[in-house]
């Protein structure tokens, strides 16, 4: 290995590259693997649709179509947007499968794991990029919420609160999805962002519990979504549920701790072939 | 250094209920390309995925310039490169993109990574590309974009898993020469490859692996040598002439007693321990007999044979003991 000498001897041996300055970067890897991912998200027309378009096109969909139909007086925006940024959050997350899922295919993820990096970094990437992206995303659906009429009645407290819980819920879906993504081939991951579509229209999401089939009632009240959509509800009209928000916790906190363990481990044991 | 860049002894894997590995022992010197050849699901990707830490062995040993793979794999991991059987690079990011993260990656020091990138889309002939994303390079580019960022850091073992399947002749030929440039340099290349051609034309050395071991091993010319020794073509100009020679019956000529004869290719095909003398008989006789000979010619036995002759799976399943003994024997033969 060249030392750092000041004879150019790169230029005359070019398969020797200057020494590595340190055995163990965790940060600057995790740097380099959020900045590969923000790249593969400005870049694909895909990435870009689903992360601001789409979620803008649902929360149109429910106020400007649906909306008048739910609750004419127009107040229906104001019950709707928590269980639509859910949503966008959870779809906007679920791009990470895909991705993971691209990369183990493509033997990208073989090629990381057999360099001296810090193991977890390429999984770090895709959480903090998708963790900036949704925020993003977040902030345009709630413009577009509040210039069709939608007024939250949270104070900067609540707001802060909110924040934190927004960026709670996209680690922990980003995580799953990541983890899933390592186990599943590219076409089945595709169909993760359907977790996040289907399942949020049977909570109190879009419309309330009470109106559904009896059956479904079970269901909707004690699935993940209903109370993590109605924390966020209840935080947006700065009249928050400790109880709900206690549930809503447990539900992120449980998920993201099982798909961190889960997903550290598939990582280092699967390969593409 | 005199000590194997790459030593693997009694390597043993399993899958489930499928034995992959049954006890394979290598060894690679520095500087040298050793090739391992062998048919799809011989084992060749799980040995590359053991020797680059991407699986555990079962039972064995492998280090690669002294370091364990299992109990040193951070080791490992900073004298190896892996090119995989796909070219794992991003085709959303450029080729520049790629190399400089790869050297981010490879935790070279900030202010050289650039330089570094720049060195190497130089050397592979890619800096007019080097803004493009690869999702518009040639398959050929990529390939050569693929190889580039198994250098940044300046692996002393460069892994090559199939690295010219799906190439076209010309970019295959210029991926060999950068490989003999990187071995001519010092890196030690370990490649895997089931083109007897490109094992014949690149490596030092070359393992037939076969049903989870190593069936034989050597140059390129002492595996042929193993299988068949030169045969003798003599092909004639009529029907008649191939008649007369056939019945000549041994004349002292050796092995014309074995010669096979082509009625259509009007010639006959003999095992010589010496072509040379066979043909200065044969073309005697001819003369003294006036048969009409339109050429003669050595037949070298090409890696085809040795391969077929290796790896030609038993017809029934239950014989792994009998491949083993055969296995053992011929590399026996060799050493």
């Amino acid at each position: 290995m060249t030392t750092t000498t000041a004879t150019p001897r790169t230029a005359t041996d070019p398969t020797r590259g200057p020494a590595p300055v340190r055995a163990v970067a965790p940060l600057r890897d995790i740097g380099t693997m959020a900045r590969r991912e923000a790249r593969r998200t400005l870049r694909s027309v895909d990435g870009l649709i689903t992360a601001f378009v789409l979620p803008v096109m649902v929360m149109l969909v429910f106020v400007v179509i649906f909306g008048g139909a739910i609750q004419q007086d127009g107040g229906y925006i104001d019950y709707v947007v928590p269980g639509v940024l859910v949503m966008c959050l959870g779809m906007g997350s679920a791009t990470a499968a895909v991705a993971v899922a691209q990369d183990m295919a493509s033997g990208t993820i073989d090629r990381f794991r057999t360099l001296p990096i810090f193991g977890p970094s390429t999984l770090w990437g895709h959480v903090i990029a998708s963790v900036v992206r949704n925020l993003a995303s977040a902030v345009v659906v709630i413009g577009v919420a509040l210039a069709l009429g939608f007024r939250p009645d949270a104070g900067p407290g609540d707001w802060i609160a909110f924040t934190g819980f927004a960026v709670l819920a996209v680690l922990t879906f980003t995580w799953l999805s990541a983890a899933l993504g390592l186990v599943l081939s590219v076409e089945a991951a595709q169909s993760v962002n359907f977790i996040f579509l289907f399942i949020p229209y049977m909570s109190s999401g879009f419309v309330p519990v009470e109106t559904m089939p009896e059956w479904l009632h079970g269901f909707a009240t004690h699935q993940p979504f209903t109370p993590i959509i109605e924390t966020m509800r209840g935080l947006l009209a700065g009249s928050a549920d400790g109880g709900t928000v206690t549930t809503a916790l447990a539900w992120l906190l449980g998920v993201l701790l099982v798909s961190v363990v889960a997903g550290g481990v598939l990582y280092r044991r699967r390969t593409a072939r | 250094m005199t000590d194997p860049m790459i030593a693997v002894e009694g390597l043993r894997k399993s899958f489930g209920r499928t034995t992959v590995l049954r006890g394979v022992d290598l060894t690679v010197r520095r500087g040298e390309i050793f090739a391992l050849l062998g048919p799809n699901g011989a084992g060749k990707t799980t040995t590359v995925n053991i020797l680059t830490t991407l699986v555990q062995p079962d039972g064995g040993t492998a280090t690669i310039a002294g370091a364990d793979v299992v109990h040193d794999a951070a080791q490992v991991r900073r004298s190896i490169a892996l090119t995989g059987q796909y070219a794992s690079v991003d085709a959303f990011q450029t080729g520049e993109e790629n190399l400089v993260m790869m050297a981010d990656l490879a935790h070279l020091p900030r202010r050289t990574v650039r330089r570094r990138a720049h060195e190497l889309l130089d050397r592979f002939d890619l800096t007019d590309a080097a803004r493009r994303p690869v999702g518009t390079y040639s398959g050929g580019m990529r390939r050569r974009l693929d190889l580039a960022i198994s250098l940044v850091a300046g692996p002393a073992v460069l892994v090559l898993d199939e690295p010219t399947t799906g190439l076209d002749p010309a970019s295959r030929s210029q991926l060999w020469d950068v490989v003999r440039r990187l071995a001519a340099d010092g890196t030690t290349i370990l490649l895997t490859t089931q083109y007897l051609e490109e094992a014949d034309r690149l490596a030092d050395t070359i393992a037939v692996l076969a049903d989870g071991q190593i069936a034989a091993r050597g140059t390129a010319a002492q595996l042929k040598a193993l299988v068949a020794g030169d045969h003798v073509r003599v092909a004639f100009d009529d029907a008649a002439s191939l008649a007369a020679a056939r019945s000549l019956g041994h004349e002292g000529i050796e092995g014309i007693d074995r010669a096979e004869s082509d009625d259509k290719e009007l010639a006959l095909t003999f095992p010589s321990a010496e072509p040379v003398r066979a043909i200065r008989q044969v073309l005697d006789l001819a003369e003294a007999r006036g048969l009409a000979v339109a050429g003669v010619s050595v037949v070298k036995p090409t890696l085809d044979d040795v391969f077929l002759a290796l790896t030609a799976s038993p017809a029934s399943p239950a014989t792994p003991t009998t491949n083993a003994l055969a296995g053992s024997t011929t590399s026996e033969a060799l050493r």
